[in-house]
């Protein structure tokens, strides 16, 4: 509960978020409004599934804890559907608009590839999740308390960052693969994806014994970032030009 | 003609260039892009040219706002914003020339608009030719040519740069944002009950909820209803050319505004912080702050810290709406607001659209009042007007109503978004080589950025604590300016600014106080992660 765990977790948190969005997305006047509109649609969605819940917590018995725990646990996988129905209607807006951009530029090119907006929506899902997430522990690791003084774990801040950074990430890459498989009409990748991600959510379930949620998601991060790169033209060989920093078309640039 | 170098002169030394410009956003009118194009063809061969444009147009709508303002702060001893400086020194000078010169102004147009000059009247009028070399053939080939494939070529330029100005608006509302939120969560003195302002008498320590609401929605009738008055004021005033009052008049207000509200935003920031100062430093910093904010705001001054000093006053003007407006008054007055913008633009007969039109009858710019201008505009070479004779109805009708769409209010500026550009076309004359840089500015006015700063302030002050409801209602209202740009673009035609950004700012506050602040607070509570 000092300004040193602050800044440690909310570096851990979204320090990698922040570097891409220096990086890759400051730049990029176009960019810049997908990655806020991807926020703004990650807020939409989480919206609805709170009134969804608010509306289930109100119509039931507030004293029993068991069912209210239970219905937190229906929210929770309500909103992860919900954001992937929302990650879906998000592909169909950007698909239009990519269109109309292509149709108005000179050379019938969109500006943005798919794979870029892909990219930066799932960053934009992502931030806003992790803010969502971490922004209140955060104003509150910086004032005077003791970190779990009823018996809970010592490590909730820190644990909380990790699993928000984990998040955030995945959140990209479940962008890059979802409208991949969107625009190559794989319907088994959008399944798999919300698997992915109801599982991620459900692992939290466990909590308190975070050896139960955190590797796990990072096992999946892992995996997740592995497939994303492959799905946008990603391979070995373009790694190794990279490392080797040849100069070839396909070479030295690796990101866009 | 000595005249024209003067305004030249002028030209070279203003920061803020916002410039000839094009369709979308709210437009500035083909008078003055043809002004803007004589002159700079005349003088075409003086290079780097800084051209100021649009800044005329857009306050229209706003002044009627920064009037009022005015009225409100000689009443009250609040300083409200005034203009931007440099804009209004360039101003008075193109005002008094352009109202003394402007029949002149329009003959030297078909004097030389045979010759030299590529006007957008001059290219308006001339029919398609099939001339020879001459510079006006070609230009006027260029552009009829143009003119044919203009809505396309306009349109993606238009969806080219409107990112960038989305951009360019997102960074400036977002420095006023951080600013005001950053004050309200340190310093506790915004946050106070401290008494309320005489437009909002009703006092909301009632003991039942429904005198609360009565209380607050009278007062939001009165704040509107001054703020109507004070708009018609300053259309008669504007109309009877009583420009020395409120020039005047502007620059009390931002004499209040840069002295005082900063002292005792000073003041209260040096309390919360526990710092000891001494009266004379104190009075130094003051000192300087104010007279370089006077002499950036009103006369010339770098972009970037016209920029700066815009957003501190903006800042400080949300401050002082955030702490004495009562609560429920300020969200219902919020609402009211948006509501009368939403009017103002799309009536006919509302006073801003009567001040609009009397300033383009009258071939003029408004006051360039309490406008932030985000950017220059660099012409190398001649200026070529072939692109910049782009303006079309749709433009001087979108700018129109985009300057209407900035409702009156106590606030100054509204949102009078103005993108600026200087579309030079590449077809330059053959002597000169080189590709004219193709740069667009963009104008807001200071009273949306203010209305966004009480929203977002107000969401962080009064929201039980909660970061998410803040961070919701900055995202909401950067949506809402996205997408009233993209709506601009799309249906080219005058819409309200300021009501999608409130209206979605004001849900967003809503529903996440109360629906997923406690949802977020469980998963918190339990560790879940959605």
């Amino acid at each position: 509960m000092t300004v040193a765990v602050f800044f440690g977790c909310s570096f851990i948190a979204f320090g990698p978020a922040f570097a891409l969005f220096i990086f890759t997305i400051a730049r990029d006047p176009l960019r810049v409004i997908i990655l806020i509109a991807g926020a703004f649609f990650w807020l939409l969605s989480l919206l609805l599934s709170s009134l969804v819940w608010f509306i289930a917590m109100k119509a039931s018995n507030d004293k029993d804890q068991q069912l209210q725990r239970g219905l937190l646990i229906f929210g929770v996988m309500f909103s992860v559907l919900l954001q992937e129905v929302f990650r879906f209607a998000y592909y169909k807006l950007l698909r239009k608009a990519s269109e109309g951009l292509a149709a108005l530029s000179e050379d019938e090119r969109s500006p943005i590839s798919v794979q870029q907006m892909a990219y930066v929506a799932g960053l934009g899902f992502g931030i806003m999740s992790g803010a969502f997430s971490m922004i209140n522990i955060l104003a509150d690791s910086l004032g005077p308390g003791i970190v779990g003084i009823h018996g809970e774990s010592q490590y909730y801040f820190l644990t909380s960052a990790f699993m928000t950074m984990a998040v955030t990430l995945l959140h990209t890459f479940w962008g890059v693969v979802f409208f991949d498989g969107c625009e190559n009409r794989r319907w088994w990748v959008i399944a798999v994806v919300v698997a992915l991600h109801l599982l991620v959510s459900g692992l939290t379930f466990l909590n308190p014994i975070y050896e139960g949620s955190l590797p796990p998601a990072y096992v999946i991060l892992v995996s997740m970032a592995v497939w994303s790169f492959f799905s946008c033209g990603g391979s070995l060989q373009n790694i190794q030009q990279f490392l080797t920093c040849r100069k070839n078309d396909a070479g030295s640039e690796v990101a866009s | 003609m000595p005249w024209r170098f003067d305004a030249f002169e002028a030209y070279k030394f203003c920061a803020a260039v916002p410039s000839v410009h094009r369709r979308t956003i709210a437009s500035v009118p083909r008078y003055f892009h043809t002004l803007v194009a004589s002159r700079t063809t005349h003088l075409g061969t003086l290079t780097p040219l800084r051209l100021v444009t649009s800044a005329h147009r857009c306050p229209i709508a706003s002044v009627p706002r920064c009037f009022n303002t005015l009225s409100a702060s000689s009443l009250l001893n609040i300083t409200f914003m005034n203009t931007s400086g440099s804009e209004e020194e360039f101003c008075n000078e193109r005002t008094s020339l352009m109202t003394t010169e402007s029949p002149p102004l329009s003959s030297y147009h078909v004097e030389t608009g045979i010759s030299s000059l590529e006007d957008t009247q001059t290219k308006a009028r001339c029919p398609i030719t099939n001339e020879s070399n001459n510079r006006e053939a070609r230009h006027e080939g260029v552009s009829v040519e143009r003119d044919s494939t203009a809505d396309s070529e306009d349109e993606e330029m238009s969806l080219k740069y409107g990112a960038k100005h989305v951009i360019m608006l997102f960074v400036p509302v977002t420095l006023c944002m951080i600013v005001v939120i950053a004050t309200i969560k340190s310093v506790s003195f915004y946050t106070e009950k401290g008494g309320q302002l005489i437009y909002t008498p009703f006092t909301e320590d009632t003991t039942s909820v429904g005198q609360r609401l009565l209380n607050s929605v009278l007062n939001t009738l009165i704040m509107i209803s001054v703020i109507v008055v004070m708009t018609i004021f300053l259309v008669v005033l504007y109309k009877y050319r009583c420009y020395k009052f409120i020039h005047g008049w502007l620059i009390l207000s931002s004499l209040m505004l840069l002295f005082w509200f900063s002292f005792m935003y000073l003041g209260e920031v040096f309390k919360t912080y526990n710092v000891a100062m001494d009266y004379p430093t104190l009075a130094l910093v003051i000192w300087n702050f104010g007279a370089v904010g006077m002499v950036c705001i009103h006369w010339k001054g770098p972009l970037q810290l016209q920029q700066a000093y815009l957003i501190m006053i903006s800042a400080l003007m949300a401050l002082v709406f955030i702490k004495y407006l009562p609560e429920w008054s300020a969200w219902v007055i919020l609402g009211a607001i948006s509501v009368y913008d939403l009017i103002a633009v799309l009536c006919p007969k509302g006073p801003l659209r009567m001040l609009v039109e009397t300033a383009q009858e009258r071939n003029e710019p408004i006051f360039p009042a309490l406008i932030y201008s985000s950017a220059m505009i660099w012409m190398v070479g001649m200026t070529e007007h072939s692109a910049v004779q782009q303006p079309s109805h749709q433009e001087t009708n979108s700018d129109e109503e985009v300057g209407q769409s900035h409702h009156d209010n106590t606030e100054d500026n509204r949102n009078m978004v103005v993108p600026e550009t200087e579309v030079h076309g590449a077809q330059s004359r053959t002597t000169s080589a080189v590709e004219l840089e193709e740069e667009r500015g963009i104008k807001l006015g200071l009273g949306d950025f203010i209305f966004y700063s009480v929203l977002v302030g107000k969401a962080s002050a009064t929201a039980s604590g909660d970061w998410n409801t803040t961070l919701a209602c900055f995202v909401a209202i950067l949506i809402g300016l996205c997408l009233t740009l993209l709506l601009l673009a799309i249906f080219k035609k005058a819409l309200p600014a300021l009501p999608i950004s409130i209206t979605f700012g004001l849900v967003f506050y809503f529903s996440t106080d109360n629906l997923v602040r406690p949802f977020m607070d469980n998963l918190a509570a339990h560790q879940f992660y959605i």
